[in-house]
């Protein structure tokens, strides 16, 4: 499993897998949410946009998570593969931490009648998209990559007390964000009609995700092990 | 698990406990701060801060909401259920404002105890349903409420 031959080949038969079923889920997911779905009784039509940014905010500290474990793992296994997850996640969780702020903001402005405010749920978000820059920042400043990814490691798993801070921003303050309408646990505050497409939405994210960060490992997987006799063998091939 | 590994997993979990704890002591030092609003009730308390612009929220007060003379000034209580503050707001109001509705206000109180807002917020909660599904909660509470005061008036 550690190979990182056997890693690049795997992966390459996965990609289409998760490539697929994410395009299945997020086109019925849209259909859904766009269409089926009925109107909100107070926001009217407007609030389609939380199949959007609630599906990337769960996707920001989803990525934050791995990010994290994986870091977790480098740092005490050492193990290759693991050290390229961190930074191939990195670019996916910090387009998604975006995606949520902006189209918060974007439903902030009509709704609550402010694009930004100063709360807690908004401020350690915003935290949260520093954190993912720094990460890829720090890890293209360092030159051997697997000390870069040993320092990216670390910030991942500094930075990993900001999601516990981000999930329960809204109940330990008193912010203009509201609290999470879907839970675990307990009685949903959406209506099931409402709740299938949003649910939909977030399976196909995550397998996006599980698509775009197959495809950045393999090409991180190549880069690095450009000098070894498997990678020449598979580029001679493709050349022939 | 080899002694190396062993001592490298131990130095992390101290190190991300204590930064879980550094963050922790600073989160509490900064409370009061990342208070987005007070409620009614913290302000009758005196926690809210005086001598600068602080944010109040609640929800509007039933039949609360007066226009003033001039077209553009509003007066509606801000109540928590138990405490209630008058707010002055003018300009225009959020969508969203309307009786019963969560909102955050922006100002400072004068000394008749009014709030005088410059901004006023409306609050949104988790709550999302269909319109019908909104109507027929609205109707059985409504029944529900006539059913008691029937009740009440019978004995």
């Amino acid at each position: 499993m550690g190979s990182p031959r056997y890693f690049y080949n795997v992966a390459g038969k996965m990609i289409p897998w998760f490539a697929v079923s994410f395009l299945l889920t997020l086109i019925a997911g849209i259909y859904y949410g766009l269409f089926v779905a009925p109107p909100d009784y107070q926001q009217g039509e407007s609030y389609r946009i939380m199949y959007i940014h609630v599906p990337a905010a769960w996707m920001s500290m989803f990525i934050y998570m791995v990010m994290a474990v994986a870091g977790l793992i480098s740092l005490v296994w050492r193990i290759k593969i693991t050290e390229i997850t961190i930074i191939s996640s990195a670019s996916v969780g910090a387009s998604f931490t975006f995606l949520a702020l902006v189209t918060g903001s974007l439903w902030g402005k009509p709704m609550w009648g402010a694009w930004w405010v100063w709360d807690a749920r908004l401020t350690s978000e915003l935290l949260l998209l520093f954190l993912y820059l720094g990460i890829i920042a720090l890890y293209s400043a360092i030159e051997d990559k697997r000390v870069a990814a040993r320092a990216i490691s670390i910030l991942a798993l500094v930075g990993v007390v900001n999601i516990p801070i981000i999930h329960y921003s809204v109940e330990w303050w008193n912010t203009l964000h509201q609290t999470s309408s879907v839970t675990m646990t307990g009685k949903q505050a959406m209506s099931t009609s409402m709740l299938i497409p949003l649910l939909l939405m977030g399976i196909s994210f995550k397998l996006y995700y599980g698509a775009v960060v197959l495809m950045r490992a393999r090409a991180e997987v190549l880069e690095r092990d450009r000098n070894t006799r498997w990678v020449r063998e598979l580029v001679e091939g493709e050349m022939k | 698990m080899n002694p190396i590994r062993k001592k490298r997993l131990y130095l992390i979990g101290m190190m991300v406990a204590g930064i879980g704890v550094a963050a922790w002591l600073a989160l509490n030092a900064f409370d009061e701060n990342l208070m987005f609003f007070f409620s009614p009730s913290e302000i009758a308390e005196g926690k809210a801060p005086t001598g600068h612009p602080f944010r109040v929220g609640g929800l509007v007060s039933n039949n609360s909401v007066k226009r003033k003379p001039d077209g553009l000034t509003t007066a509606f209580d801000v109540t928590d259920n138990a405490e209630t503050v008058t707010v002055e707001y003018t300009g225009i109001l959020p969508d969203l404002f309307r009786e019963g509705q969560g909102i955050v206000a922006l100002g400072q109180l004068n000394e008749s105890g009014i709030f005088v807002a410059s901004e006023v917020l409306a609050k949104h909660d988790e709550n999302y349903m269909p319109p019908e599904v909104a109507d027929s909660l609205k109707t059985a509470h409504d029944e529900g409420v006539n059913e008691m005061q029937q009740q009440v008036s019978a004995q």
